[in-house]
């Protein structure tokens, strides 16, 4: 069925795809020729591979592990890497490879929720900012402005102080302190797209502000928002794992990774595996994102590139 | 400049005022009843009433934050709940650690980051260019805790197994030693971005006409990238120095936690385990004062880096 769009002024509608001829061909031609940049790029294709074996493991963790997330044998405790356990096991004789495997879906899951929390509600403040701009641009940021004056991982320690320290909360907490760096991001880049002549053809056309901002300001916004949602990820794995790290996130017995650094670091004399392993995970999951994100951005806008 | 120092100045008093309301509103709605953590356990009903009214706690919010805001331009951010001490001679009394600890960091990170991103400018697409490049990749995605617990495995374990002494102190505060750890674990994320921030925009400033003159007069090649490169690519470095700093700040928690550093992160980790709000509240609103200030002062040197920055104060 074709979507119309209603003329505001004649309350007339028209088949929307009149209003972006041709749009989608061209674009399929732009993404095609994103991915034959993306693919040249040897760096960030090491990095979408890490991303999809980290996907694909996370996914099947429980088909993968060798052991469940919190199987205790205390009679085989502290043992080091070996056959018996690949990356050895902990103060409850729980297999660390198992739980850093079970841990993929969790710092996979808080990177892929924040981050959504504060593109869904960040983006859409920075898009009516910079769409509508005066007064309401004013509030919103001014806004952000002061949300920023708070360093970031002190604002999360805040609100996770606040509603409790659980795995939720910490979702809530990383995800609202990603809204102003997606807002700004946002709002600067739909200031730049609103002042195209094909969003003053749609408005000449009598298309509502709703429909300019989603049909054609937030897809030709899009690549910024993909390269640094892509960056973002990887900043809000780490500020989760810190905040575990810290006690303020994920609880025992889960295995998030940075509550399993927490664990090792009392036994980091005895058994440096436990601290060790899961720090590694952590940092080749970021390095993953990064290396994609990095990637992307190069293949969208080559003029960035150096 | 002066009239630009004080127009920046006051363009800070809504930002801050609007911090203290955000963390004002979150610790009032955090539970838990300060009266009750202030009293001791035996504490009758009765009394909890009366501290309640003592404290201004049956107030509604907006008198509470009002009250809360003429206390706190007299300098009194209220007492810990649980030992009674006021909140800013606390805060004061370990700030000098924290400061010490983020400007040992900065200037870590500043120096390698400069260096190799200058390198990796002037040799582009060769072994150090990449090795810089792949080094400061590594570092923006290490979680600074985690690289903690290495040096100190390293430094501190493996080393006293080894040699029967340890290379550097794995807690604690007051030399220099103690210092070198946690400031490269607070620096090193800093170093990379600062690494990659100063390799692209040298690499811009670079192709310009300019930087071929002066290569073409025959000045030395440090001359041109020292003396004239550097200075103009060096605005997007000091931008990211000053935005990074509040990261930086939040990373001190992490990194004072693990290494015992007695500042006013290790302080706000144990106020929030002791449900001290007063103190957590005391604290953030510090850390908000001191990036604000930060910010601040990157803004002044971009006027003093770049003179065409305060003619639009004028």
């Amino acid at each position: 069925m074709a979507i119309h769009v209603r003329n505001q002024t004649t309350g007339e509608s028209m088949p929307a795809a009149l209003i972006s001829v041709g749009a989608g061909r061209k674009q399929r031609t732009r993404l095609e020729e994103t991915w034959r940049r993306f693919r040249k790029n040897k760096w960030a294709m090491a990095g979408m591979v890490l991303l999809l074996f980290l996907a694909v493991v996370a996914i099947g963790a429980d088909f993968v592990a060798p052991e469940g997330l919190d199987d205790q044998q205390l009679g085989r405790r502290f043992l080091p890497p070996s056959a018996e356990a690949l990356l050895g096991t902990d103060h409850l004789g729980r297999d660390i490879l198992s739980r850093i495997i079970h841990g993929s879906r969790l710092s996979l899951s808080i990177g892929f929720i924040t981050t959504s929390i504060g593109l869904l509600i960040g983006g859409g403040l920075g898009a009516v900012a910079g769409y509508y701009g005066g007064s309401r641009d004013q509030a919103i940021m001014r806004i952000m402005d002061v949300i920023l004056a708070i360093p970031g991982f002190i604002f999360a320690v805040a609100l996770v102080t606040a509603l409790g320290p659980n795995l939720t909360n910490l979702m809530i907490a990383v995800g609202v302190n990603s809204i102003p760096y997606f807002a700004r991001i946002i709002r600067s880049s739909v200031m730049s797209v609103k002042e195209n002549e094909y969003i003053e053809a749609a408005r000449a056309l009598g298309c509502s502000h709703t429909w300019i901002i989603l049909r054609h300001v937030i897809p030709n916004s899009f690549a910024p928002i993909l390269v640094q949602a892509t960056l973002r990820i990887g900043d809000t794995i780490i500020i989760a794992a810190g905040l575990s790290f810290l006690g303020l996130g994920a609880q025992p017995p889960l295995p998030e990774w940075g509550a399993m650094l927490s664990g090792g670091r009392q036994y980091l004399r005895d058994a440096w595996w436990m601290a060790t392993f899961p720090g590694i995970a952590i940092m080749f999951t970021v390095l993953a994102f990064n290396l994609v994100g990095d990637g992307l951005r190069d293949a969208l806008d080559p003029r960035l590139k150096n | 400049m002066l009239r630009y120092i004080f127009k920046r100045l006051v363009s800070l008093i809504p930002v801050l005022l609007g911090a203290t309301f955000i963390v004002f509103a979150i610790m009032f709605f955090t539970p838990g009843d300060p009266a009750t953590l202030m009293l001791p356990q035996d504490a009758t009903a009765e009394d909890i009433a009366i501290m309640r009214e003592v404290l201004g706690l049956n107030q509604p919010f907006l008198i509470q934050y009002r009250d809360f805001l003429l206390r706190l331009v007299q300098g009194d951010l209220g007492n810990s709940f649980r030992t009674g001490q006021s909140v800013i001679g606390l805060i004061m009394s370990r700030l000098p650690a924290t400061m010490q600890l983020a400007s040992a960091s900065l200037v870590i990170a500043v120096m390698i980051g400069l260096i190799a991103g200058i390198i990796a400018a002037v040799r582009q697409y060769t072994v150090w260019d990449g090795g810089a490049m792949f080094t400061a990749l590594l570092g923006v995605s290490m979680p600074n805790f985690w690289l903690g617990l290495m040096l100190i495995l390293f430094f501190s374990v493996f080393w006293a197994a080894s040699f029967g002494y340890t290379l550097l102190p794995a807690s604690g505060y007051g030399t220099l030693r103690h210092m070198i750890m946690p400031a490269i674990v607070l620096g090193t994320a800093h170093a990379a971005f600062i690494t990659r921030i100063t390799r692209s925009s040298m690499l811009e400033v670079l192709r310009q006409d300019y930087i071929r003159m002066a290569r073409a007069k025959g000045l030395s090649p440090f001359q041109v990238v020292v003396v004239h490169a550097l200075r103009n690519a060096l605005m997007p470095v000091v931008t990211i120095v000053g935005l990074r700093f509040g990261v930086l700040l939040g990373g001190s928690v992490v990194t004072e936690r693990i290494f015992a550093w007695p500042g006013i992160g290790r302080l706000l980790i144990d106020a929030v385990r002791a449900q001290d709000y007063n103190v957590v509240q005391g604290i953030i609103l510090t850390y908000a004062i001191i990036f604000s200030l930060v910010t601040l002062a990157v803004d002044l040197l971009y006027a003093f880096i770049d003179p065409r920055v305060k003619t639009r104060y004028r």
